[in-house]
């Protein structure tokens, strides 16, 4: 068991013949994901790494029932292309898409609701269950089989935690990376409820960062529902206010967004905040024993 | 991206959105002429920065006569304004905007902003115009109003009339009101704004409504679709490094500390300051060298880090994924040959391939280039040698 995605999730790319959208298709791939097509206008019935192309998603979904969507397209096309895979009745859409403005994802994640799709991203490295499915541009020879859920708005530290459970000598159930953009789609909570109820996770570790107030949300929740442990991160504890930490949505805007307030509701809610971003692998070896 | 205030009002001025007559001007030798044509007995000048707080600054002055209107724009053109959020260097003032000085009945504050928690836009409304409304928000947080607007619906007037009746606005004047929200929400949603702020909104003894000043922030991801407001970017208002940094890829902060960061990764960068913090140490800098994290984005970070004296050593944090950590090192070293670096070097290599890179930075033997066991002993030691 993992969560979202698995060894029998049949994927889509759109976006799939441009060069991101090849190289990490072929990635994907290589790890056993089931990628059974792609979606680029115009090159319908062609093939591309041996699988075919559609013009369209609809088409896509009726010739291959793919339930998910990994979509690589520019940023101007991005709300597009995922209310076209939300009108296809795709159940999962996955966005790596940088630079997404921010009004046409609110569009978008508004309508993929009214459909019943949901969203991981924009800007995010994607989600990967260990040894079954990576759908995504992670490099998956980092992540080890085990029972850690981990949850992170920075790819890179996604990586970083992943690789330190693995020195810690655990590994990971499924890994997901929700983007640091100020409108995400699956946030931390609608997860860790699907970590939860995981028989194969016994514990979660989120990464948060500065601007918004995701985490604070996620504090709540955790102590209302949550009851396996929890640890957490929060980068940008020393960043300065109103600046832009890189992602869109690090930012502290006037007095809130700040990572001593996600660590104090944190805490608050009974989860493990650690303080040094080196001390997180032993941390949720430490919440298991 | 922000703009200057008679930017944004000429943007206020093409929506029918009223405001004074103003001109902007860069010499004081046309104020003058400018204040005549503008007319009336009064007049504002106004220092154009990118920052609040001006008027409790200085750069909001009122003039009485031409002559006044002159000397106020000789002594603020080519000043430095020091504002609470320009920092103790302040600000270059190159322009000054002269305003027609208008009679108050009263004031309102008005803005525009993404509610990140609820994802729509929100109306905030202050009885309270013409002063910090952080300040409001802190002492009387109840004379916030706040109003969420679906995009789905728009701007409807209910929302208008709700905000009107919430604020005590005269009735009379509530279709004002309504109207005048209801062009802000259209600029808002069609120019990509991330705010729009009006700090105060007046009602004149004329019984005008007008927005005396103007603020935005426009989504630099939508500056694509709006060629004409990009070109209201001015560079003078940027971080010159900063923005050479954009040019290249990269995204850099100047911070206050003396131990220089390249990192990949926006949270692995952030999480790179925070553990030199933890290590008692401080960062010179935010800096994200993306995911690549080539030779040519290395060489270039080493420069852009060197350009701030403060800097005492540098850490390269960086975690290897697709592009291995033995290209990265290879990249590295090639840097170092490229930019002449006379302060320590402190690398941490992990991730795929991270001891063949390490290997690799160790027999290259680079005297002032110390690689790092982990990510905490990298910190450490960058703490240690930028305190030498």
């Amino acid at each position: 068991m993992s969560i979202l995605v698995d060894k029998n999730t049949k994927v889509i790319v759109q976006g799939f013949t441009g060069r991101e959208g090849t190289f990490h298709s072929e990635q994907c791939l290589k790890y056993g994901t089931q990628i059974v097509g792609g979606v680029t206008p115009n090159k319908g019935g062609d093939t591309h790494l041996d699988l075919p192309i559609f013009n369209t998603v609809k088409e896509a979904v009726k010739e291959t029932q793919a339930t998910v969507s990994l979509i690589f397209v520019p940023p101007r096309f991005v709300a597009d292309a995922i209310m076209e895979a939300a009108t296809a009745k795709i159940k999962l859409a996955v966005v790596i898409t940088e630079n997404a403005p921010v009004k046409d994802i609110q569009m978008a994640k508004d309508y993929a609701t009214k459909n019943g799709m949901q969203i991981l991203g924009p800007n995010c490295p994607g989600v990967i269950t260990a040894d079954e499915c990576k759908i995504g541009i992670m490099p998956a020879n980092i992540f080890k089989k085990g029972s850690i859920g981990v949850i992170s708005k920075s790819g890179t530290l996604t990586y970083e935690v992943s690789h330190q459970i693995a020195q810690v000598g655990l590994g990971v159930s499924t890994a997901i990376g929700i983007g640091g953009d100020p409108i995400i789609g699956l946030s931390f909570k609608d997860l860790l409820l699907m970590f939860e109820n995981d028989k194969d996770t016994e514990a979660m570790v989120i990464i948060g960062e500065i601007g918004g107030d995701l985490e604070i949300q996620a504090a709540q929740y955790i102590k209302d529902n949550i009851k396996k442990p929890v640890v957490a991160f929060i980068a940008g504890q020393t960043a300065p206010k109103g600046k832009r930490m890189g992602h869109a949505g690090a930012i502290i805007s006037g007095s809130s967004g700040s990572a001593k307030q996600k660590m104090e509701a944190l805490e608050k809610a009974g989860v493990k905040v650690v303080v040094s971003p080196a001390d997180i692998g032993k941390a949720i070896k430490h919440s298991l024993s | 991206m922000n703009i200057h205030e008679y930017q944004v009002k000429k943007i206020f001025k093409e929506y029918n959105l009223p405001i004074p007559k103003g001109t902007i001007i860069t010499n004081y030798h046309d104020a003058i002429n400018s204040a005549i044509e503008i007319g009336g007995k009064m007049w504002v000048v106004k220092a154009q920065i990118h920052s609040g707080g001006r008027g409790l600054a200085g750069g909001v002055k009122l003039a009485h006569s031409l002559s006044e209107v002159e000397q106020i724009c000789k002594e603020m053109l080519g000043s430095r304004l020091i504002t609470n959020q320009t920092g103790p260097e302040g600000k270059l003032v190159e322009k000054v905007y002269i305003e027609r000085g208008v009679k108050i009945l009263y004031e309102l504050y008005i803005a525009i902003a993404l509610d990140r928690s609820i994802e729509m836009p929100v109306i905030i409304a202050s009885g309270e115009g013409g002063v910090e409304i952080e300040n409001t928000a802190e002492s009387n947080p109840e004379k916030i109003i706040k109003i969420a607007i679906d995009p789905t619906i728009g701007f409807q007037d209910f929302h208008g009339r709700e905000l009107a009746f919430k604020l005590n606005i005269p009735k009379d004047d509530v279709p004002r009101f309504v109207n005048f929200a209801r062009i802000l929400y259209k600029i808002y949603m069609q120019d990509d704004a991330e705010l729009i702020e009006i700090n105060p909104l007046v009602k004149t003894k004329n019984g005008n409504y007008l927005a005396l000043d103007g603020k935005m922030g426009l989504d630099d991801s939508a500056l694509y679709r709006h060629k004409d407001l990009e070109e209201l970017r001015d560079r003078h208002e940027e971080n010159l490094v900063e923005s050479e940094a954009k040019e290249y890829g990269l995204s850099y902060v100047k911070l206050e500390g003396n131990v220089g960061c390249m990192v990949n990764g926006a949270g692995l960068a952030m999480a790179t300051m925070d553990i030199i913090s933890y290590s008692k140490g401080q960062a010179a800098n935010f800096l994200d060298v993306g995911g690549g994290a080539s030779a040519k984005t290395v060489s270039k970070g080493f420069e852009i880090i060197l350009r701030d004296k403060n800097v005492k050593s540098i850490f390269v944090n960086i975690f290897g994924g697709i592009v291995r950590c033995d290209r990265i090192a290879n990249g590295i070293l090639e840097a170092t040959k490229n930019v002449d670096i006379k302060v320590p070097v402190i690398v941490r290599l992990d991730g795929t391939n991270a001891q063949l890179g390490s290997k690799l930075l160790k027999e290259a033997n680079i005297s002032n280039l110390i690689v790092a066991a982990n990510l905490e002993d990298g910190a450490q030691k960058a703490v240690l040698a930028a305190k030498e």
